[in-house]
């Protein structure tokens, strides 16, 4: 056992890195359907079954059966920690005989899915509240939509995270922390080894108490603010200033740490939503969560979320560093100490113990409580109904005729062709030429019916003919490391997934993600 | 990107290939054998079909396959995350003549996304594996490891070369010996000499792709500052000052290692022995513990001192797609080619950013003219020295020195070999006066970073 556990801390060693074994933990406990091995389905599940997503698959056809059994054997030879299992039943049986099989998942993925077979399943899904991604590859394009109601993210481990320093609102323990500093009466190695917070702490007291309380807020004052403290450096029996990093560092960094504490208006926005204020108990964690937080904000927070309580590195000694990351630490434990009575409060108010949201979850969220998100996705109901098409989306884009979403029009018309025809246009070559001019009634009678003022140009309507429903490998491989990422992402709650469509073309290697 | 330049280059390459077929003694043998009906039909719409977003050159024909199947040749560089990705996409294009190098062999840790290799691999050449799995898996596909790169390599004639790597220095060497094969007849360049190099690279969730046309478009070397020097933590943090976990970890790594050879004298810490590492994590540790530092794990201990990367299936799979469509677009012409680079990051959501890379008019690598250097005569050559080392457009690693001083050649400074270090280090703390060296005269510079010598003009100033 122990063994086995080692060599999978081995062997997903890189990935662990990314989501960590909690991560980890929700790949392997998830139950994953996909339905059809094509070249684009057995790309994704080559690249769920290799991080160690447990994985079920359904075929379409009798031909793609043994492909599925195929896949299936293959896969698990890839990673003998999966299991996978494969149903040979039609994703349309199903759904006319035992609907529920798809309730169990944690995400249904359906590749090359005809477009009636998607709405049916769409909807399915939608009432069971079953995340849903569809992929299409169709000669150069690739095509990828999320179907879910709701998504929570708390680590959503954002790229360029600003710190929160709260220089503009020092709490108390960081005011007593800096008294203990007195700048001008250090000897040269602890003035030099002084951490630029506590830099720009000390000048901006000063500041504070001869500009009437108020902080440097135009280039000038900034300016004038940064001059101060590089007068602070220390200068030699000659007048020459030292050398003096800490210092430098503080200047550097008088922009950023001048930034006033606020609360995103990301999350602003979650604090006003339904779910935050209508807590019952059957509200999810995360939203019992974030209402703690906001009672937080509203009282002890004093208009600010909990301290998050990290430091960036800096020059510094040792423990000048330590103590005031200490500092810091021991506040945001505060916070979350305080947050978690919020939390007992709102469990109790409807019946359910403390215990059930851990001291370590909330402790994440407070530490995450800048970067939660919320995605949520139009159901395909919505998207394809006349009534509540997105007609700005499709017009704005289109008034750049060679927009991405012209291709996810063209795979509309490629459905509707398909829909008339039972078959895509342009399999056979003897077919490409008649095809177009078919194919073109179908654009036409898309746009039609859905009042759609745009052009298309003849151009797309060949190219798409061209195509002949051909599923290249390269372009199914973009895709399947594409859906893949985005299944993980709905299976471990990290990472922000995208909404809601996502359209790839291998011709100009570009790309957009287009809400509709 | 100058399409007429590169339809000629085109030209001139299926010119020579049919000149070669012809001599080729067609074996219709095993090769068709392995065909079934349908088997490239994704790939024919392609080659065998009018478009309107084809390139301006293509011509639908039968033959393209055959040239894909039979004659193309594809030297695949790195056979890891984005190695196998690519092995498994061309093969599956039709792209059955490639040629694999990979030093490399397999690691537990490499499982995770270079699925080509299975558990009882792990110690095996990752280029053998590579090539053996695709071979007995694809049928009629030949693919030859090679563990490094010959010379000769490159009189087998690579129509296309695709790199995989996890270095800048080994990108930059591939960049400069492409570079080194270009022709110029009379000052221009012929195009029959291009052999375009598609690079792809990864890291977590960010990736990229890039083709670039040797002496044509923008070079490695052009856009080094892409490609920002690695940080390291300053000496006197790691000695005196840690903060962070990582500067306990380094200190173990860096300063208590060679001073208690704790495994032997001369032997070297190596990240891949466990009880290496169990030992630099128990030493951090007490480190940590001297300056009430939290954090020091295992895995982070592991993470430093292999400078590990982490990396995922998904990123690889992507990019080694991208770059997979712009061989197959410059093999058939089918479309026209990614100009010429594209960057891919899933963080949040997916982005792509595809932009077109200038030339650098005076690139270290691609721009063919001495780059000229000005320093003092009175500077010292140990400038010089840190010049190379340190400008963000040279990057060099250990740069050597030689000049003609007093019509011999003369070696002025040489790190890679201990005797002559030795013998030229007091030439570092001399001027370039007391070297011998004149104004605008040539300095020749030999690095890992260039397979060529470079040359620079030395300009004094007053």
């Amino acid at each position: 056992m122990a063994a086995t556990k080692a060599s999978k801390e081995q062997k997903y060693d890189r990935q662990l890195r990314l989501w960590g074994d909690h991560g980890q933990e929700t790949l392997e406990n998830a139950h994953v359907c996909l339905i059809n091995a094509t070249a684009t389905g057995t790309e994704i599940l080559k690249n769920l079954v290799l991080p160690g997503t447990q994985i079920f698959f359904l075929s379409n056809n009798s031909i793609g059966k043994i492909r599925a059994q195929a896949a299936t054997e293959l896969l698990q030879e890839l990673n003998s920690d999966v299991s996978g299992n494969f149903v040979e039943e039609s994703p349309d049986k199903l759904l006319d005989n035992d609907p529920e099989f798809f309730h169990r998942f944690t995400i249904v993925i359906g590749v090359q899915l005809p477009e009636s077979t998607c709405l049916r399943l769409g909807s399915v899904l939608w009432s069971a509240a079953v995340p849903f991604l569809v992929c299409k590859t169709y000669g150069l394009i690739g095509y990828m939509r999320l179907v879910v109601q709701e998504h929570t993210v708390i680590e959503s481990h954002p790229d360029n995270a600003l710190e929160d320093l709260r220089l503009d609102q020092p709490f108390a323990e960081f005011k007593n922390h800096i008294q203990s500093y007195d700048l001008d009466s250090m000897d040269k190695k602890d003035h030099s080894h002084t951490p630029w917070i506590i830099v720009v702490a000390k000048y901006l007291e000063k500041w504070l108490s001869e500009h009437n309380g108020q902080p440097p807020k135009n280039y000038n004052e900034k300016e004038a603010f940064r001059q101060c403290i590089r007068e602070g450096i220390l200068k030699n029996e000659n007048g020459v200033p030292e050398d003096e990093e800490n210092f430098e560092e503080a200047i550097k960094n008088v922009n950023t740490a001048l930034n006033p504490t606020k609360v995103p208006s990301a999350v602003e926005d979650l604090f006003n939503s339904v779910q935050c204020n209508d807590i019952t108990s059957q509200t999810l964690s995360f939203w019992v969560m974030l209402r703690a937080v906001k009672e937080f904000v509203l009282n002890e927070g004093n208009g600010s979320l909990p301290v998050r309580g990290t430091i960036p590195d800096m020059i510094a000694d040792s423990q000048k560093f330590i103590n005031l990351q200490n500092v810091y630490r021991q506040k945001a434990m505060q916070d979350a100490a305080t947050v978690s009575k919020h939390v007992e409060c709102l469990l109790q108010s409807f019946g359910k113990p403390p215990e059930s949201i851990s001291e370590k979850d909330i402790k994440l969220f407070c530490k995450n409580a800048s970067f939660l998100r919320v995605v949520r996705c139009r159901s395909l109901a919505e998207e394809y109904s006349v009534d509540s098409v997105n007609k700005d989306e499709i017009t704005s884009c289109m008034d750049n005729p060679d927009s991405e979403m012209v291709f996810y029009l063209m795979l509309r018309a490629v459905d509707r062709f398909y829909q008339q025809h039972s078959r895509y246009p342009g399999v056979y070559n003897y077919q490409v030429e008649d095809d177009i001019n078919k194919l073109k009634l179908c654009v036409n009678n898309l746009l039609q019916e859905y009042s759609l003022n745009v052009n298309i140009k003849d151009d797309y309507i060949h190219e798409f003919c061209r195509y002949g429903a051909a599923e290249p490998h390269t372009v199914a491989a973009f895709l399947g490391g594409s859906a893949a990422q985005e299944a993980i992402k709905i299976i471990s709650h990290q990472f922000v997934p995208f909404s809601n469509t996502f359209i790839y073309n291998a011709m100009s290697q570009t790309s957009a993600t287009l809400q509709l | 990107m100058n399409l007429l330049l590169f339809s000629l280059f085109r030209e001139k390459k299926r010119r020579r290939v049919v000149e070669l077929t012809e001599k080729m003694v067609v074996d219709g043998g095993d090769g068709h054998n392995c065909e079934w009906e349908g088997r490239w039909n994704h790939v024919k719409k392609f080659l065998e079909r009018s478009g309107p977003f084809t390139h301006p050159d293509f011509e639908p024909s039968t033959e393209s396959l055959q040239f894909m199947l039979d004659t193309c040749k594809i030297l695949v560089i790195g056979a890891g995350g984005l190695g196998c990705e690519l092995l498994k996409d061309l093969a599956l294009s039709g792209f059955h003549n490639i040629h694999v190098v990979d030093m490399d062999t397999i690691d537990v840790s490499n499982l995770n996304r270079q699925f080509l290799f299975r558990g009882k691999d792990v110690g095996r050449p990752k280029a053998d594996v590579a090539a053996d799995f695709i071979n007995s898996r694809i049928p009629g596909c030949c693919v030859i490891p090679l563990k490094f790169i010959h010379l000769f390599c490159f009189h087998v004639e690579f129509h296309i070369i695709v790199c995989g790597l996890d270095s800048v220095v080994a990108r930059r060497w591939m960049n400069g010996m492409l570079l080194s094969l270009l022709v110029y007849d009379d000052g221009v360049l012929d195009p029959g000499s291009i052999i375009p190099l598609i690079d792809g690279g990864t890291e977590g969730f960010k990736g990229n792709a890039r083709v670039i046309l040797p002496g044509m478009t923008a070079c490695i070397d052009c856009t080094l500052e892409l490609y920002p020097p690695q940080v390291n933590f300053p000496m006197c943090t790691i000695a005196s000052m840690p903060r962070l976990p990582e500067h306990c970890i380094e200190y173990a790594r860096m300063l208590l290692w060679p001073k208690e050879k704790p495994f032997g004298d001369g032997v070297v810490l190596d990240g891949d022995d466990p009880e290496h590492i169990q030992w630099v994590y128990q030493r951090s540790l007490e480190r940590a513990a001297e300056f009430n530092i939290t954090g020091v794990t295992y895995r982070l201990t592991q993470g430093v001192v292999k400078r590990i990367i982490p990396a995922v299936a998904s990123t690889n799979a992507v990019i080694a797609a991208a770059c997979a469509t712009e061989v197959f677009k410059i093999a058939s012409s089918a479309f026209i080619p990614l100009n010429n680079y594209m960057v891919f990051n899933d963080v949040d959501g997916l982005y792509t950013y595809t932009f077109e890379a200038e030339r650098k008019e005076n690139c270290s690598a691609c721009s063919q003219v001495p780059l000229d250097m000005h320093f003092s005569p009175t500077s010292k050559l140990q400038e010089v020295l840190d010049y190379l080392t340190e400008s963000a457009s040279l990057q060099m690693k250990s740069p050597a020195i030689t000049a003609t001083v007093e019509g011999k050649n003369k070696t002025l400074y040489l790190q890679s070999v201990a005797s002559i270090e030795q013998r030229t280090r007091p030439n570092l703390s001399k001027t370039l006066k007391e070297l011998g060296l004149a104004d605008r005269q040539e300095l020749a510079v030999a690095d890992v970073t260039t397979p060529q010598t470079m040359l620079f003009r030395l300009c004094f100033t007053s």
